[in-house]
């Protein structure tokens, strides 16, 4: 017993450490990547000893400021809620990612270690509870700032955020229907076998439609461009107005953990999670009847490594896309949301559930 | 007043969809950040630096190119001996827009001279760098060419310019040693004038003199 508490306890330390590292490494990402699309070269002036490296400190130079900036409570604010919305928003950005399968089992010895913190049967359940739960924090932001422009930007985040919720969660209806599971792990495992052989059977191509109106919704729900009204720091105020130092920057961090839930998720339910196409848990197999056999412990670490090369691909592709697309106006964005996803993903789900009654009729 | 009537484009299917459209500025993103990320990874190993993988100015490390009738710190001309070509003539102090010019004529030993400054004062802070003095000057003294941008400080007075910084761009405040041999007045509150012209071998500056004089007739 006590040996599974200590797994644990490894596996959730392990996991927020690089959750977290790779959200501080986000805010590098953001400027390098803005800056090499804008044919510019991007902050490069941290230095520790005359030492750059490619501008990496400057993440460091940001944490720096943060915690020694002052904090600064609005007169008349709540000070309770002003305190724990921020704690609220990162809370429950970090707690979605328990459930998130990023291996396959690692067998050692006689142990079988699910690479996952907790098993959860209604993982999928669990995810979008955690992420709608966030929506406190910035609703609280709002309400406990005395601010009228922060009440707004709250409000405009809870409006944008539920609406879309909607629309994620009835486009991942489709793909729970195909594999027959809300337990992320069993839903991974169930996208390893192959269509005749040479196409992997990932919810992709299940369901592609559904993963369109996931990556749009997903967008949303990041709370980043081109759906950033919640925040438009430049120049529709947003929630977290009156937040200052690391208050802010829990709020900063939080977009970053939810870009990098939704990149797993969809890696999850889209794109095989730690699946590699070809490698089956004994070895590679492919078509033409070549086989490469491998231990359990590479398999597990391809599957991981492939895993958070996919994560990775999809961060880089949220980023391209903040910094492609300009902002929606937000008529357009509640139609979108409403009359665009929300019955695209209804329709989805209705064929989803009618092919497969008729193909299990068939069979 | 005639009424034009603009016909708006109306958006095609294609373009009501989003997808495309969003995909074509993808496009043109990605190739800018790949082509970027091809060319700094070049860079890093010292490979394709003729291909410029960005448009911006490293400031501090890299100036850009200035025009050459580009107006930036004043300079003073300086004779042979190194004393200033300046005469004493008033007319930039007399045209300077803003009044930033202060100058204390002192006679010169040489007859072919006219004055010569005893200070030379030029208040960065007031002046608009309108060029004018440059303009006006008759013995070409005066010059807007030393290429100095970054003229910043941390109060007023370091804004202000005397003979010494004026003679010799190089020099920052604060001022070291004065090195300047002819009389003329070291600091603004006093009224002492240091040096001779005897130091200055005067035979060249006679020369000098003589030899513009044949120039002009």
């Amino acid at each position: 017993m006590i040996e599974v508490l200590i797994i644990k306890l490894v596996l959730a330390g392990l996991v927020f450490f690089v959750i977290l590292n790779f959200a501080g490494l986000h805010t590098w990402a953001e400027r390098k990547q803005s800056a090499l699309i804008q044919d510019r070269i991007g902050a490069n002036r941290a230095s520790i000893f005359g030492f750059r490296f490619l501008g990496l400190f400057h993440g460091l130079a940001d944490a720096v400021k943060m915690f020694t900036k002052e904090d600064i409570i609005p007169k008349g604010a709540d000070k309770t809620l002003h305190t724990l919305a921020p704690l609220f928003s990162v809370f429950f950005a970090l707690v979605a990612f328990a459930a998130i399968p990023f291996g396959d089992q690692l067998v050692l010895g006689d142990m079988v270690i699910q690479l996952q913190i907790a098993k959860i049967d209604a993982a999928l359940l669990y995810v979008f509870a955690m992420l709608s739960l966030g929506v406190y924090g910035v609703i609280l932001a709002g309400f406990a700032s005395r601010n009228n422009y922060a009440i707004l930007g709250g409000l405009r985040a809870t409006a944008q955020m539920i609406s879309y919720e909607i629309a994620l969660g009835v486009s991942i209806i489709g793909v729970i229907l195909v594999y027959g599971t809300m337990d992320l792990s069993e839903l991974v495992r169930g996208q390893g076998h192959m269509i005749g052989g040479w196409i992997p059977f990932w919810g992709i191509v299940a369901q592609p439609v559904a993963f369109l109106i996931f990556l749009t919704a997903a967008l949303a729900e990041t709370k980043r461009l081109p759906f950033d009204l919640p925040e438009g720091e430049s120049e529709i105020i947003g929630y977290f107005v009156e937040y200052s130092g690391m208050k802010f920057g829990m709020f900063f961090l939080t977009d970053f953990l939810e870009t990098i839930m939704l990149a797993c998720l969809a890696t999850t339910l889209f794109f095989g999670g730690w699946q590699v196409p070809f490698l089956m848990p004994d070895g590679f197999h492919f078509p033409g009847g070549m086989e490469i056999l491998v231990p359990n412990l590479v398999y597990v670490l391809l599957g991981v490594l492939s895993f958070s090369v996919k994560v990775i691909l999809f961060c880089w592709l949220f980023m391209q896309l903040r910094w492609t697309l300009p902002r929606f106006r937000y008529d357009q964005l509640m139609t979108l949301g409403w009359k665009g996803l929300f019955p695209i993903a209804l329709i989805n789900v209705m064929v989803t559930a009618i092919v497969i009654a008729i193909l299990e009729e068939a069979t | 007043m005639a009424i034009k009537v603009v016909q708006r484009p109306e958006l095609t299917f294609w373009e009501k969809l989003y997808l495309p459209q969003i995909l074509s500025g993808l496009k043109i993103t990605s190739a800018h950040f790949f082509k970027n990320l091809f060319l700094h990874t070049f860079h890093l190993l010292g490979l394709l630096k003729h291909l410029p993988a960005s448009v911006t100015v490293q400031y501090p490390d890299q100036l850009r190119p200035l025009m050459s009738r580009f107006r930036s710190r004043h300079r003073l001309t300086l004779r042979d001996d190194n004393t200033p070509r300046c005469v004493g003539c008033m007319l930039c102090e007399t045209v300077c827009p803003a009044k930033c010019i202060t100058i204390v004529p002192g006679e010169h030993p040489d007859p072919h001279i006219e004055k010569y400054p005893v200070r030379f004062d030029i208040d960065l802070g007031i002046c608009v760098y309108c060029g004018y003095c440059v303009e006006v000057c008759p013995e070409d003294a005066i010059r807007m060419d030393t290429g100095i941008l970054d003229i910043a400080a941390y109060s007023r007075e370091e804004m202000q310019l005397d003979i010494h910084e004026l003679m010799d761009p190089e020099l920052r405040k604060p001022l070291k040693d004065c090195n300047l041999k002819f009389p003329h007045q070291c600091t603004k509150e006093s009224s002492e004038i240091e040096g001779t012209w005897t130091t200055i071998e005067s035979p060249t500056s006679i020369e000098t003199g003589k030899a513009r004089d044949e120039n002009t007739s």
